[in-house]
């Protein structure tokens, strides 16, 4: 079977996710429901969720979810690992055996700390160290895959539907304030562990459905920054762009999503406030590079936060629900209302029009 | 009347179970089942919950009633029949539609009535109650779209790009256009006592379906948009 790299995969897929702005953490079993009625949307090649807050006796490590492809190579990931961290805990992710998930590789998690000596020695800030060990695993050491390094959040993904995908990986047990969901179709070529659901760097993750038009573009742009695109499947770079725009050039949220899914030439030209036009224009000439192009709707999860945010066309169904203090996503109106069949409040943003949910300061 | 439950039923169970139910029936706890009513004529049905994606897809003459909202591509590629949503709906209604008639009492989200089109005595019509999202009328070929504007959230009545590739057809815009650009290759013009005739019988329908009254909804001027025949859409995207 050839894997994603070999091989690209274009992909249509359902998406969904749920905050609580107060905080309030929640098991993964309503996440796995709301996927339910957009069944359709997957064919069984790729499911993944990401949860946040879910480690909080672990909340000052980052927590590395890896795939092995087996004991030699786990062994030698280890030996990196030690060289670069103090690893506190490790052990295996708890699954969960179902016929409807087979061929797992090994699923690791270690909870980690820098090396302090090591990261002042290279010069940078402890989250460039991380990423820079992320980035050196996954194309260094062949059959080893970081797929979660974020603190107290953690992604989980398997090939499978992503309601099997859930009950495999036992989300009933963790609670969580965040959580975001993905049911992937890749359409040409099987699908991969390594190649489902979100795509996590640091604390960010992202579930996109849609289809990148100008990966290959921003692929090689964000190249020149280090960051390195081992899976060949476009949302692996909306994750990186985004961690590139907010982490390292301190961009808002609002600006990367300017960035991203830039305003048209004709529309920027017609905005009443002059400030917003020269913002926007700003935006689209520094960054060019970076403006994806082609249908998306995607979630961007955060430490306290998530971002939704379809392209400038609107080429993807994404609707929006707020009910008390959580606020709900999916790319149909129906599994929102698996999730709070009454909420009263729902609409679909515009394209190229961020939904921005912040959890309350200290409530995560 | 028959009732259907459709809960815990999957698209393919759930549709066979209609095409199998009397004539009349009423559908409960729907949520997100697709292609419902696809291609059906006789039947008269309402649906209480979120109906899924493609809703009355390829109708030839059945009626649907949703008493919320609806997903995405509500009558794709339909031919007759009326389809009454009594919320909003998602992107894409009426998409390639070309006989039968869509009233939708709140907002549509994008590309509503795309590569609609008519012939002879076919022509569909597509009323919305609220307002539009971007590129309305996409490539319209034929057939009528109303939009009243009665939403009240402050929204233009139409989002970006309206009636991009219109060849044909008419739009019908209710009130104002503050904050509404076309195109150049489309004319937009006040809507003239011969236009309005067109769309009157859409409107009192639509006042009957949700009592509303006619004369406060004709009461405002509409301004109607046709293709300009003298500068037409060309080349859109490639020179070929």
């Amino acid at each position: 079977m050839k894997k994603e790299g070999q091989i690209r995969i274009p992909a249509g897929c359902a998406i969904a996710a749920v905050i609580s702005k107060d905080g309030n953490r929640m098991t993964g079993e309503a996440i796995i429901d709301a996927m339910r009625p957009m069944h359709a949307r997957s064919n069984g090649l790729g499911g993944g969720f990401a949860a946040y807050g879910i480690y909080p006796q672990y909340r000052d490590f980052y927590a590395f979810h890896l795939f092995f492809d087996n004991r030699a190579v786990r062994k030698d990931c280890e030996a990196f690992l030690k060289e670069r961290f103090e690893l506190v805990h490790a052990e295996r992710i708890p699954t969960r055996q179902t016929p409807a998930i087979t061929d797992e590789p090994m699923i690791w998690r270690y909870f980690a700390a820098p090396l302090q000596s090591a990261v002042a020695a290279m010069q940078v800030d402890e989250k460039e160290y991380v990423m820079r060990a992320v980035m050196e695993i996954n194309t260094r050491l062949p059959g080893s895959y970081v797929f979660s390094s974020g603190k107290n959040m953690g992604s989980f993904k398997a090939v499978g539907y992503p309601e099997d995908v859930g009950a495999f990986y036992r989300l009933e047990d963790y609670e969580g304030y965040c959580w975001t969901a993905h049911g992937r179709y890749p359409t040409n070529t099987p699908g991969w562990w390594g190649g489902a659901h979100p795509f996590s760097l640091l604390d960010y993750s992202v579930v996109h459905n849609g289809e990148i038009s100008s990966y290959d573009a921003n692929r090689r742009f964000m190249e020149m920054f280090g960051y390195k695109c081992t899976l060949q499947t476009d949302t692996e770079v909306i994750t990186y762009i985004l961690d590139y725009l907010v982490r390292r050039q301190g961009l808002t949220l609002k600006e990367a999503a300017a960035v991203i899914a830039a305003p048209f030439w004709s529309t920027i030209e017609h905005k009443a406030d002059a400030r917003e036009r020269e913002t926007a224009a700003f935006l689209r000439k520094v960054f060019p590079s970076l403006l994806i192009t082609g249908p998306f709707s995607i979630v961007l999860g955060f430490s306290g936060g998530l971002m939704a945010l379809n392209d400038r066309l609107k080429l993807r169904s994404m609707v929006v629900g707020e009910q008390n203090d959580k606020v709900f996503i999916a790319s149909e109106e129906a599994a929102i209302r698996v999730m709070a069949p009454d909420v009263e409040k729902i609409w679909a943003p515009a394209g190229g029009e961020p939904v921005i949910v912040r959890v309350k300061e200290g409530a995560y | 009347m028959e009732r259907i439950n459709a809960y815990g039923l999957d698209f393919k169970a759930l549709n066979e179970k209609l095409r199998q139910a009397e004539t009349n029936c009423a559908m409960e706890n729907c949520c997100g089942q697709r292609f419902l009513a696809a291609g059906m004529a006789d039947t008269t049905l309402s649906i209480s919950g979120v109906p899924g994606n493609a809703l009355g897809a390829y109708l030839n003459g059945a009626q649907i009633t949703v008493n919320g909202n609806a997903q995405d591509a509500v009558g794709d590629t339909m031919n007759a029949g009326r389809i009454v949503i009594c919320g909003s709906v998602g992107d894409a209604v009426g998409y390639a539609m070309r006989g039968g008639e869509i009233f939708v009492r709140q907002n549509a989200g994008y590309r509503a009535g795309i590569h609609m089109k008519a012939y002879r005595d076919k022509v569909p019509a597509l009323v919305i109650g609220g307002r539009s999202g971007s590129f309305l009328g996409e490539y319209q070929a034929g057939g009528r779209i109303v939009v009243l504007g009665l939403h009240t959230d402050g929204k233009p009545i139409v989002g970006n790009f309206p009636c991009t590739g219109l060849h044909g057809g008419k739009v019908f815009l209710r009130g104002s256009l503050r904050g509404v650009r076309f195109p150049p290759q489309v004319n937009v013009m006040p809507a003239a006592a011969q236009d309005l005739a067109e769309i009157e019988p859409l409107v009192n329908t639509f006042c009957a379906l949700f009592s509303l009254d006619t004369a406060e909804i004709l009461g405002v001027p509409f301004t109607v948009v046709t293709p300009n025949h003298e500068n037409p859409f060309r080349q859109m995207y490639v020179a070929n």
